[in-house]
């Protein structure tokens, strides 16, 4: 008659070697390699830290991968201490490892005992299918799906631009969307600004912002700022943030940006419209020129078009911002060529994008320096900061 | 004889063109020659000192004439001029 599967057991657990998971805990910073046997789905439950995850119905051929010298010692738990005894017998036995040991009373022993348990980060099962199309792309995947979803991103403006950038960031999961815009929702604003509607007319821009991204995605958190970006602020306001998405519409501000961004090391994403037509480029700090040194000095009051009301398609803010949101997305990922030391220009009625190339320079008065060295009372310094606009009218 | 665009702040100064075509075999020689036949540019484009505002970039196909021998630097027939001045309308 052959002998029972608990019979077989207790033979096999009589010739290997037994750890106490005080031992392997012990062992642990000494350089065992310990191996969780159990199915995935305990393991995402939460594991030893450290360990390699290598399933027992997979132990044959995917041991060699998680410890290629058979010399190692090696220590296999599952949840009790039964699949990690088979298993080790078939390490020692069938694939020639020299060092294997079986942690008595596995995984929940270890618990009970107290000891340090990892979690890993995995997506809930309505992220998993909310983000589907996302995981289908290798560029992509969990891994970037939870870079998107740990990112902080500051959008400047709830606004033409900001509204279609702070749409599609929402629905992709960037995890925290910081808004900054002191105005209200205006009918005349909705011709183009798409994350607000006609019933939150007079309603804060932020707030009405908020209510459509926790409509949309109640994985993304929102900061609200309902200030005015000025020197007194900004770095408090920044500081923290992975990314800023600029679409201001003044020029005293984009130089305050720019100076608090580069002595912060955080990389902007900027774009300007007007009438047909949309400039963009991304200004990150040391690694590509800022937006002082593609633009040195702002023009004269009368040839910049930011300070009255001007026309604008109501599509192009669209465009603009969604171009933005692409390169905020690629930044987080790491993926593909960023618009950095490249400035793009869309022309809508032609339907024509050019693209020019931005050089450092190394006489900037700001990113040629070390960010330590650029001081509180030099940031957003603007020739006659208080009588540009005054002087348009 | 170069392509220059031009940008939208600058249009009213060219009666609303896009592009003009300027004679001329360096970037200085075109951009006077817009200046010439545009009167209402030349104080936008250049300054009292002859140089290029500051505030303007020019830039022969993609780069930026300031790399490259500014307004001396050498134009081709099917060279294209762009003039960049800041923009920065967006939020409101």
């Amino acid at each position: 008659m052959s002998p029972s599967g608990a019979d077989v057991l207790r033979q096999i657990k009589s010739r290997i070697d037994e750890v106490d998971p005080a031992e392997v805990r012990d062992d642990l910073s000494n350089g065992v390699v310990v191996i969780d046997v159990r199915e995935p789905e305990e393991w995402s439950a939460g594991h030893i830290p450290g360990a390699r995850h290598v399933p027992k119905s997979y132990l044959e051929s995917r041991i060699e991968a998680a410890v290629p010298d058979r010399s190692e010692h090696v220590v296999l738990y599952c949840a009790s201490g039964n699949r990690s005894a088979w298993a080790a017998r078939t390490l020692l036995d069938d694939l020639g490892y020299e060092r294997v040991e079986s942690m008595t009373g596995g995984f929940t022993l270890w618990k009970d005992r107290g000891y340090e348990v990892e979690q890993p980060r995995t997506l809930t099962a309505e992220q998993r299918e909310r983000y589907s199309r996302h995981l289908l792309l290798p560029e992509v995947g969990i891994d970037g799906q939870q870079k998107l979803l740990d990112a902080k991103v500051l959008l400047l403006g709830a606004g033409g631009l900001g509204s279609p950038a702070a749409l599609y960031l929402a629905a992709a999961g960037v995890g925290t969307l910081g808004i900054v815009d002191n105005d209200e929702v205006d009918l005349s604003n909705l011709q183009r600004q798409v994350i607000h509607s006609s019933e939150r007319i007079g309603v804060s821009k932020v707030d009405s912002a908020e209510q459509t991204i926790t409509a949309l995605n109640p994985d993304v958190k929102v900061e609200k700022y309902p200030v005015r970006l000025g020197a007194e602020n900004i770095v408090e306001i920044l500081r923290g943030y992975d990314i800023v998405l600029d679409g201001l519409d003044n020029f005293p501000t984009r130089y305050l940006l720019n100076d608090a961004s580069v002595r912060l090391g955080i990389p902007v994403v900027s774009a300007a419209i007007l009438g047909f037509e949309g400039q963009l480029s991304v200004f990150k700090p040391y690694d590509g020129p800022c937006y002082r040194c593609l633009f040195p000095v702002p023009p004269p009051a009368e040839l910049a078009p930011s300070c009255g009301a001007n026309g604008v398609l109501g599509v192009l803010p669209g465009t603009m911002g969604l171009l933005q949101a692409t390169e905020v997305i690629k930044l987080i990922l790491g993926e593909g060529d960023p618009l950095i030391g490249r400035l793009l220009m869309y022309d809508a009625l032609a339907a024509t994008v050019t693209e020019v190339k931005v050089r450092r320079d190394p006489d900037c008065p700001i990113c040629s320096r070390h960010p330590e060295e650029i001081a509180d009372e030099e940031m957003g310094v603007f020739p006659d900061y208080e009588a540009f606009c005054a002087g348009a009218h | 004889m170069a392509t220059v665009r031009i940008p939208p702040v600058l249009r009213p100064s060219v009666g609303g063109e896009k592009e003009v075509s300027a004679e001329g075999s360096s970037v200085g020689e075109i951009l006077r020659s817009v200046a010439e036949s545009h009167p209402d540019t030349e104080s936008q484009l250049f300054s009292a000192d002859g140089g290029l505002n500051r505030y303007v970039n020019v830039y022969l196909n993609d780069e930026d004439v300031r790399v490259l021998d500014g307004l001396e630097t050498a134009v081709g027939a099917g060279d294209t001029l762009v003039i960049l001045p800041a923009m920065a309308g967006g939020s409101r």
